[in-house]
């Protein structure tokens, strides 16, 4: 007995082009389908709007409070916002770097798998089939476009509020050279770019480890508290020698943007050095995730 | 040899020291819709899940749609609509936002058709009108048809339904049965999940019995009924006369309780209920009361029982629906 078949190569339903081809190979839907969901939720907005609430709360600080601030004192950059509104972005990226960045960092990559796990949606997306492999993926891509969003948030909304309550004018650097508007603005989107590449590197740990388990907000802990403990550990001078390899080393390394010319071998170290989390990490995730039983 | 659209040998998954599946042979021939029975804890959502590449089986292995899983999933996977363990979705989404979610993760989903196939599936399980809800506003019922919603967002060779009525009000049972029929009648193998027995006698052609991890019973749906059909039962004073016509209508009758009628006269008492398989049809059995009658039998009572799959999934996996640990 032998029933009819029906479509046993699905791609027999319809002629396929060969850009539709391509597109099916990569699976680019499955991204554009993850963006839309992460940033359309509520909670990420949510995040997003207190992220650039951090640079209107310092200038709106910082202008209300009469006082001029002493060369040096206060936050790197600080003392420098009243002259030039282009500091705002500097300034609240000192501040945003090290806690709250890595916090909404946290929660999104620690997230991404015990999220669906917890909802039970994991295992539609399996069943659909995502791919073990390619949902890793996606996933990862996602919270990476996240740690820019948040980082361009912060400096977008520095340079708006700068630029209502301070004067904007040329740049004068850590080097003492003054640069102009618009390489200003540029040197901005740099330092915007750099704290994005500082947090890849947790973006891939928080993915890992998301795969762990089915408690989203476990994992969103656990992810918050790896670059605390990371930047304790950068603080203890007897650690020196595993200093280089901490997730955090260069996380303020973003000044070294502000000489004539760029100092660019932190931006390069850092670089390198989230590659390594992201090999290492993204190994450990898949690993974990390949064979996984989904019982959720 | 028998096109099985799902096939598995000596299929086992053990969590710990526990077998939550021991050496299963499911045979799921195509075209058929199959009943998967068991009450709970007897290992069923777990076969489904290695089936759909899921869980990993401890050993043995599973062919479906005559390909290996989870080693094919990707051929295999876009040929099976399944709901697995209850509906499950992003509660922020709407209903059609989830499905076209899940159908961006299937990379051979067209595009291009998307919508539209979102908007036919939800038309099927009448939710146009509840399409642009986020999900957590759904009832059970709601979330439940999103589900087979998703399972037919594209033409599939085989659905794994884990319990699809479930949450269901009688109206949406019935749409459900009435679905899962006319997939049936378009050559889709279908394997339901159920501990619903009246539900997987109305449906299926086919059912396996899973009992503590293992498969007691599997087969066409007469084959599990058993050989002894029909009971009939006699209720009669003159016992012995109507075991003889018993007899000689060929039957084995056993006589099953004398009771003395309760509160009447002596010469009453001893009333008996004999009872035998009956290997024959209805009308042999109105031939049977005229033979009792023409013999003088004082018929009291007469009846015949038609065996439910009810009274062999009992037998099968023992009174109480106990979960076994």
């Amino acid at each position: 007995m032998s029933s009819p078949e029906i479509t046993r190569d699905p791609q027999s339903i319809a002629p396929v082009q060969p850009r539709e081809k391509r597109r099916r190979l990569l699976g680019i839907d499955l991204v554009f389908s993850e963006l839309t969901v992460l940033f359309r939720r509520r909670r990420s907005i949510a995040m997003l709007v207190a992220v650039a609430l951090i640079p209107v709360l310092l200038a709106v600080a910082v202008a209300l409070t009469a006082q001029e601030l002493a060369p040096g004192e206060g936050p790197p950059f600080l003392d420098r916002v009243t002259q030039n509104g282009l500091f705002v972005g500097f300034a609240a990226m000192i501040i945003a770097i090290p806690l709250f960045l890595p916090l909404t960092v946290g929660v999104v990559a620690g997230d991404t798998i015990a999220g669906e796990a917890s909802q039970g949606t994991l295992r539609y997306l399996l069943v659909a089939p995502a791919g073990r492999l390619r949902l890793l993926v996606v996933k990862f891509i996602g919270t990476v476009a996240w740690a820019l969003a948040a980082t361009l948030t912060l400096v977008v909304s520095g340079l708006i509020i700068g630029s209502i309550l301070f004067p904007v004018g040329p740049v004068t650097l850590l080097s003492g050279d003054v640069v102009g508007l618009g390489e200003s603005l540029g040197r901005v989107m740099l330092v915007a770019l750099y704290a994005s590449i500082s947090l890849v590197g947790l973006s891939a740990v928080g993915l890992f480890i998301s795969t762990l388990t089915d408690v989203p907000v476990g994992a969103m802990a656990a992810t918050v508290i790896v670059p605390i403990v990371s930047q304790i550990l950068d603080a203890l001078p007897q650690l020196s020698a595993v200093h280089p390899y901490l997730l955090t080393h260069y996380w303020l390394g973003f000044a070294d943007l502000l000489r004539n010319p760029i100092e660019w071998s932190s931006f390069t170290s850092n670089a390198l050095l989230q590659l390594g989390y992201i090999v290492v990490f993204g190994s450990l995730a898949y690993s974990r995730f390949a064979t996984k039983s989904i019982l959720s | 040899m028998l096109d099985l659209a799902i096939e598995t040998r000596e299929l086992t998954r053990r969590f710990g020291a526990h077998a939550a599946v021991s050496n299963i042979d499911l045979a799921v021939p195509r075209g058929s819709v199959f009943g998967f029975l068991g009450p709970n804890g007897s290992g069923k959502t777990t076969t489904i899940r290695m089936l759909l590449g899921l869980v990993q089986p401890t050993t043995g292995e599973s062919l479906v749609l005559g390909e290996h899983m989870p080693r094919a999933w990707r051929s295999v996977l876009p040929r099976v609509g399944a709901l697995v363990e209850g509906p499950a979705f992003a509660p922020y989404l709407s209903g059609a936002a989830n499905l076209m979610r899940l159908d961006a993760a299937d990379r051979d989903g067209d595009r291009r058709s998307r919508r539209t196939r979102v908007e036919t599936a939800l038309g099927r399980v009448g939710l146009t009108h509840a399409a642009g809800k986020p999900v957590k506003a759904y009832s059970l019922g709601m979330k439940q048809r999103l589900g087979l919603a998703n399972a037919m967002l594209r033409p599939r060779e085989l659905l794994i339904l884990d319990e699809p009525t479930n949450g269901l009000d009688p109206q949406g049972t019935r749409e459900v049965r009435s679905l899962i029929r006319s997939f049936a009648a378009d050559g889709t193998t279908v394997f339901v999940s159920s501990h619903l027995l009246a539900e997987i006698e109305q449906l299926c052609s086919h059912a396996a019995v899973m009992s503590a991890g293992a498969i007691v019973a599997q087969g066409t749906l007469d084959e599990l009924r058993g050989p002894d059909a029909t009971t009939v039962t006699v209720r009669t004073p003159d016992v012995e006369q109507a075991v003889r016509v018993l007899r000689s209508a060929g039957l084995e009758p056993t006589v099953a309780a004398v009771a003395a009628a309760a509160g009447s006269a002596p010469a009453a008492a001893a009333e008996g209920l004999i009872s035998a398989a009956l290997h024959l049809s209805a009308t042999d059995a109105d031939a049977l009361v005229a033979a009792l009658v023409t013999a003088g039998v004082r018929v009291r009572g007469f009846a015949l029982d038609e065996p439910t799959l009810e009274d062999r999934f009992v037998a099968l996996t023992g009174e109480g629906f106990d979960v076994v640990a």
